[in-house]
């Protein structure tokens, strides 16, 4: 009876050592990527995903795909290479509607606050830092003048001004269609993960001049047609 | 067998192709099943193939629905991610509820012999030690050491968070990486247990290791359909025994008590049932008594 209980645990045991220390590999994903839009934390994510392919299968423009052994996401759960395919952000979020695990939570409905990841710019690379007419990151970008703006830099030499692309993070969705058009080689905008990438100012800092700014500015006045239906927001929507 | 010796006779090799496909009905029913399963699967996930614009079947065995509407869910892989705890999805347990019903009605382990991808494998695996007479074991197994993996998967997802058997299920890679595509994971699954049931243990990952197989024996002990046994005709030639897949299974002293083959372990395959020569095994409902033998 004894020898007979130790057999059962020495196997039982060894069995799970060992298959826990595969599922460090198997079970999580090895560092970031970006995740269908809504998806739950990093850890939460892949306890609650079930690798059924549903989100995969809703996805119309095949951004999704199911990781396998060689992907950094752990095998079987959904994930996005925006360099290949973006995620295009469509308004009904099928894939979100699709998923019946809860990992991706049907509370979330307003694509435009996703956050699958954020896009920093490579500013050592990136054309229109360089001081050429690029801009086509911001020109893609579907939350455009809100995750990506325009400053205008003054250049030294010239008299024409440097017009730079620069992420706001609050608004960056982390689609990827930056990502996707950049024209130089390796692109210069990347998905990065929001844990590592963005920092944290700390309270005590003043940024005076800002302050300064934002009591100078008006309201901004209403405008004449106010109450009349607006444009589109999206060109497949229909009209008001 | 006391009052008179019964004599003992086997059924002969069939010879015409009628009689082959009668002797293997329950087989290519069975292989039917499989591959249409996956046919649907793989039309919905690469071809987008519908009808009346709906997937008949889409996602995958963990999780997948019915016309995009009617939701099933692995209760294995819902235990385990309740386990690694996570509050299920109502989804998930309706159709994880919906899934234990119909395999209550089929019998528990019909879920290995009628849809599990890794049976095509390891049957061909069998079918190949068979042939070529490959008669090494060289690990010896217990069949009850899934039991044991069962309990292990559980703790581990307990420890983990994750649900710990789904990410390394090798029939849940096969089935992935046949359905959304894949090759590295496919090959070592298939390859994998293929020479783990040829060469180092017979019926190694179906009859002794896998704890899916566990789980659905241990529902398989409370399910309806079952294999009836008829002690009166049984002559005890043991065909049964020779083409069983879990020969543990066949006890004629616990049949010829209870009627049937009770162990939940039973795959409900039929394998037993087109052997038999006196007809004595036969698919049954547990509740109803062969109406037969009074008349």
């Amino acid at each position: 009876m004894l020898r007979k209980g130790v057999q059962i645990g020495a196997v039982g045991v060894g069995a799970g050592l060992l298959w826990g220390l595969f599922l460090q590999k198997t079970g999580r994903a090895q560092g970031f990527v970006p995740r269908p839009p809504g998806a739950l934390p990093p850890n939460e994510f892949e306890t609650a995903c079930s690798k059924c392919g549903l989100c995969v299968e809703a996805c119309p423009y095949d951004t999704l795909k199911l990781a396998g052994f060689k992907d950094i996401a752990a095998p079987g759960t959904p994930f996005f290479e925006p360099r290949e395919i973006p995620c295009y952000m469509c308004r009904d979020i099928p894939c979100v509607k699709a998923c019946p695990s809860g990992a991706l939570p049907h509370t979330f409905e307003d694509i435009t606050k996703a956050k699958m990841g954020v896009a920093a710019i490579d500013h050592n690379s990136c054309l229109s830092w360089q001081g050429l007419r690029c801009e086509i990151c911001y020109r893609d970008c579907p939350e455009q003048n809100k995750a990506i703006i325009i400053e205008n830099h003054p250049r030294l030499l010239s008299k024409h001004a440097m017009f730079v692309p620069v992420v706001m993070p609050d608004s960056c969705t982390g689609c990827g269609l930056c990502v996707h058009s950049c024209p130089t080689d390796r692109p210069s905008i990347n998905i990065v993960d929001p844990e590592k990438f963005l920092g944290k100012i700390g309270d005590h800092y003043r940024l005076g001049w800002k302050e300064k700014l934002d009591a100078r500015a008006v309201p901004e006045a209403p405008m004449k047609d106010a109450g009349k239906p607006g444009g589109l927001d999206f060109l497949n929507s229909e009209l008001p | 067998m006391t009052e008179k010796q019964k004599k003992i006779r086997h059924l002969s090799q069939p010879k015409t192709a009628a009689e082959w496909i009668y002797r293997l009905r329950f087989t290519i029913a069975r292989r039917f099943v499989q591959f249409c399963l996956l046919a649907f699967f793989f039309g919905s996930a690469r071809f987008g193939f519908k009808v009346a614009d709906k997937f008949i079947l889409s996602g995958d065995l963990s999780s997948s629905r019915i016309l995009d509407m009617i939701p099933l869910a692995d209760p294995f892989a819902a235990l385990q991610r309740l386990c690694a705890q996570y509050w299920l999805s109502p989804e998930t347990l309706i159709g994880a509820g919906l899934v234990l019903a119909f395999y209550w009605v089929v019998g528990g382990r019909s879920f290995c012999a009628w849809v599990c991808p890794m049976n095509l494998v390891t049957d061909f695996a069998f079918w190949c030690r068979e042939k070529l007479g490959i008669k090494t074991n060289v690990l010896s197994l217990s069949s009850n050491l899934r039991y044991l993996l069962l309990a292990v998967s559980l703790i581990l997802s307990l420890c983990t968070g994750i649900a710990a058997f789904e990410a390394i299920s090798p029939q849940g890679v096969l089935w992935r990486e046949i359905v959304f595509g894949g090759v590295y994971g496919l090959l070592s699954v298939i390859f994998g247990i293929f020479a783990l049931d040829l060469a180092v243990s017979k019926r190694g990952w179906c009859g002794h290791l896998c704890p899916l197989g566990a789980f659905w024996a241990l529902w398989g002990r409370l399910s309806a359909t079952k294999v009836k046994f008829d002690n009166d005709t049984c002559t005890r030639c043991g065909d049964c025994l020779k083409v069983c897949p879990e020969p543990q299974v066949i006890s004629f002293k616990d049949a010829a008590k209870v009627g049937m083959i009770r162990s939940g372990e039973c795959t409900n395959c039929g394998k037993c049932v087109s052997v038999c020569p006196e007809n004595s095994l036969k698919f049954g409902i547990r509740f109803i008594k062969d109406t037969k033998k009074t008349q």
